[in-house]
């Protein structure tokens, strides 16, 4: 692979002299020279079986005839020469040039418009828990805005003993929480519900992020406006912009007080296709319901049946149902990498990387499998660990070249264990669309590649 | 008299109406009443009891007028196009009405699912169109045009006659004939709540068995080679550096390529790009309701424009400005109030080749 710079980065396969008798470093010379690659291959294939395997790997990073590393003895110009300044690109950094490749992505054919559409997450390129604003998946209704927030003001009304107006100045002068949260579109991974549809994590899975969220409790705001919590049942959440959003909140995770009515995102201010100045928090329930530019709060004390919940974001079972008023978001995870789409460049060590989480609470167990789901061992879950977050976790994996089916399946503090397609399959046919959190499978190629795949 | 006497005097007059009594003290100064004026200027959701439903009606024939010159170029005549967004009627029968559960949804062949076969509320409707619809001018229908609207769209379903007049008064008597009325269940385990009758367990349960859990797995679903470059090269969707990269989909799969040679990926795009201004202006001015850069949506593309009109910006800008019909289809574009600054580069952008 080139760089723009035209450096050659990267892994190379290494000629396998180390793990050759005599007379196969010759021939491979011979055959390299000769321009034979693939003869080089196989003979290290043919070699390496009968050597102890650990040693008989490639090596990524070989040494070069010239006796060094040309990035190496060469020095490049970064360390030769005068750097750039402070505060370029106008005060606010922008990733390096070379992550161009980093972006969030429409999935072609999805949709007929870009402002109702949706943008993924490019999950197979990211690290820990926390999801850059820039790359949070982005699901508008009727086009994104960015609302001065010094207009933008904020109502309760409904089942309260007064109804209340409150400026940007005013809501964030209240006492403040920061939580890490991931939201997920409840129609993420919809289009595998059937069958396989996407070649990759991004498309599969994209529709997930995790934010820190800084903001203020709704049930303070409530208490503020005197809502009449004895009586009132349900919230509903309007946003400000053109569509208006609408959705049923229970009164119930609101005294929980983990509804958050909230500004921040990642030490900043929301991301205006994120809701800027204000949107709602909902742990653990369907972004559809986390309402951006949000612009009021009615207390009540029955369902709304708004637009997205009574004509979308309910799952059809095979008898002609649907199930209303769905929004927990329940245990699910995906191996990011490797993931479909990719390459393995070497056999060797590879650490399997990957995402779970819990509309329920914290992920308490991941366990990945490399044969399709026969055998199962324990990957480590890093810090932190949040209830109602995106988890990293990671185990080693050594590939030996055969064709491979990674998977992980997670467990959360519930007790609940992430489903495989059948179990799905049997409980909700295959018309649902939402909530799919089936165990994802990726085949591991023997050319390398990583294909999206389901398993019978 | 200063705007913090008028707060004052409004929140004395809130109290002695009876809307302000006791309230939180911990917070004091932050937040104030919300006047009567400011709450009914929000307050516009309808709920399935049809609380918040304003007084009002429309006729079906006032409807059929408002849909054609608002709505048909999005949903079709008939509220059947698939064009744009998915289609609003078909698949409900006179049968489903008397039953109040659409038959179609059973049916696994069946292809689609429009509104009028889900929705089981036409509160739901009312409420979406007066604050959602129409889709570039949301909130500009009168109470009596949304009635009308609904009216014309419950007779294209049959639910309501021809000579229909839907108002606040019918509208009960309306949900007793919603095809999908019965349709709807809370029984599951996926609100987040205690306020439904849910079920107290997951509808899945699997376990998380580690050794020998089934016997080997065969692949069952994947793409077809065909579809390899569907979704772009996913060599440039992969960072350059990495544990894996990306598998270059531009070219075929190389079967045969045995492990630790992976095809060699094409280099990042060019890293820097400046956007022409233009664009941030399709956006603004609604352009891309319409229009889109590659694909026909409601008028034609923004290529398929600056292939035609290369070089005529100034033929462009006026046809912006006053609109016109017939030259790409049957639906007519409405002349736009853009400022004239803004109209110019959009034109000029066109005329120049729409480079995105």
């Amino acid at each position: 692979m080139k760089t723009p710079d035209g450096i050659q980065s990267g892994r190379v396969q290494k000629a396998p002299e180390n793990f050759l008798d005599r007379d196969g470093i010759s021939t491979v010379i011979a055959e390299s020279k000769a321009g034979r690659r693939n003869f080089i291959r196989s003979a290290f294939a043919a070699a390496a079986a009968g050597v102890a395997a650990p040693m008989a790997l490639a090596q990524g990073n070989p040494v070069p005839t010239e006796g060094g590393d040309p990035n190496i003895l060469n020095l490049p110009e970064h360390a030769t020469g005068l750097g750039q300044g402070v505060a370029a690109n106008n005060g606010y950094g922008v990733p390096s040039k070379f992550e161009s490749n980093v972006q969030r992505r429409q999935s072609p054919g999805l949709t007929q418009t870009t402002q109702a559409s949706v943008s993924f997450a490019p999950l197979q390129s990211l690290f820990g828990i926390v999801t850059p604003s820039g790359l949070h998946f982005e699901r508008h209704h009727q086009g994104w805005w960015d609302i001065d927030p010094s207009k933008h003001r904020f109502m309760i009304n409904g089942m309260v003993k007064t109804p209340k107006v409150f400026t940007m100045d005013e809501i964030m002068r209240l006492p403040s929480v920061s939580r890490f949260h991931f939201i997920e579109c409840g129609a993420n991974t919809a289009v595998e519900w059937g069958n396989v549809a996407v070649p990759t994590v991004q498309y599969t899975h994209g529709m997930v992020s995790c934010s820190e969220f800084t903001g203020v409790p709704l049930i303070t705001l409530l208490e503020i406006a005197g809502a009449d919590f004895k009586k009132a049942k349900f919230i509903l959440a309007e946003g400000g912009d053109g569509s208006s959003m609408t959705r049923t909140i229970p009164m119930s995770l609101i005294l929980s007080g983990e509804v958050l009515v909230a500004y921040g995102q990642n030490g900043e201010m929301l991301r205006p296709e994120n809701g800027y100045p204000l949107r709602l928090i909902v742990p653990g329930i369907q972004g559809v319901s986390w309402v951006k530019y949000l612009r009021r709060i009615e207390v009540g004390d029955m369902p709304y049946a708004a637009k997205d919940e009574a004509v979308h974001y309910m799952d059809l079972m095979p008898d002609g149902q649907h199930r209303q008023y769905t929004n927990i978001q329940e245990c699910k995870s995906v191996v990011t990498t490797p993931s479909g789409g990719q390459v393995l460049l070497d056999k060797g060590f590879y650490n399997i990387t990957g995402l779970a989480w819990s509309g329920r609470g914290k992920v308490k167990k991941v366990d990945v499998s490399v044969d399709g789901g026969r055998n199962w061992r324990q990957a480590r879950l890093e810090t932190p660990v949040l209830s109602k977050a995106l988890t990293r976790f990671n185990i080693d994996w050594v590939w030996d070249g055969k064709p491979a089916i990674i998977q992980s399946r997670a467990t959360d503090e519930t007790g609940f264990v992430q489903p495989t397609y059948k179990h799905l399959r049997a409980a909700r046919g295959t018309r649902s669309i939402y909530h799919n959190n089936a165990i994802q499978s990726w085949l591991v190629q023997e050319n390398g590649e990583v294909k999206n795949v389901q398993v019978s | 008299m200063s705007k913090f006497r008028k707060v004052i005097l409004t929140t004395a007059l809130l109290a002695a109406a009876g809307f302000a009594s006791a309230q939180s003290t911990a917070y004091p100064g932050v937040g104030r009443p919300a006047t009567p004026k400011e709450v009914a200027a929000w307050d516009i959701d309808v709920r399935p009891d049809f609380k918040g439903l304003p007084a009002g009606s429309g006729s079906v024939a006032q409807g059929q007028d408002l849909w054609e010159a608002k709505c048909a170029h999005c949903h079709g005549v008939f509220g059947e196009s698939n064009e744009v967004f998915s289609p609003l009627i078909g698949g409900t029968t006179n049968d489903d009405i008397k039953t109040g559960n659409v038959a179609n949804l059973k049916r696994a062949d069946f292809p689609g699912r429009t509104t009028l076969m889900k929705v089981a509320t036409v509160s739901t409707l009312w409420d979406y169109i007066n604050r959602a619809m129409p889709w570039t001018a949301p909130k500009s229908l009168k109470p009596d045009e949304v009635y009308a609207v609904t009216a014309y769209l419950l007779s294209l379903a049959d639910v309501v006659p021809e000579n229909f007049v839907l108002s606040d008064k019918n509208m009960a008597e309306v949900q007793k004939r919603m095809p999908n009325r019965n349709g709807m269940t809370t029984k599951h385990n996926m609100w987040a709540g205690k306020e439904f009758n849910g079920t107290a367990k997951p509808d899945t349960a699997n376990v998380a068995c580690m050794k020998d859990c089934i016997p080997e797995a065969k692949v069952a679903s994947m793409l077809p080679d065909y579809a390899r470059n569907a979704h772009g090269n996913l060599a440039d969707q992969n960072r350059l550096v990495g544990q894996q990269h990306g598998a270059n989909t531009a070219v075929p799969e190389n079967k045969s390529t045995p492990a630790g040679v992976a095809s060699t990926a094409p280099s990042a795009k060019p890293a820097v790009k400046v956007a022409d201004p233009a664009l941030a202006l399709l956006g603004k001015h609604n352009c891309t309701a319409c229009h889109a850069q590659n694909t026909k949506v409601v008028g034609p593309s923004f290529n398929d424009i600056a292939k035609k009109y290369s070089g005529k910006a100034e033929y462009l800008a006026g046809k912006i400005k006053a609109g016109g019909a017939g030259v790409w289809g049957p639906i007519p574009m409405p002349a736009q109030t853009a400022a004239e600054a803004d109209i110019k580069m959009i034109a000029n952008w066109l005329a120049a080749g729409a480079a995105k």
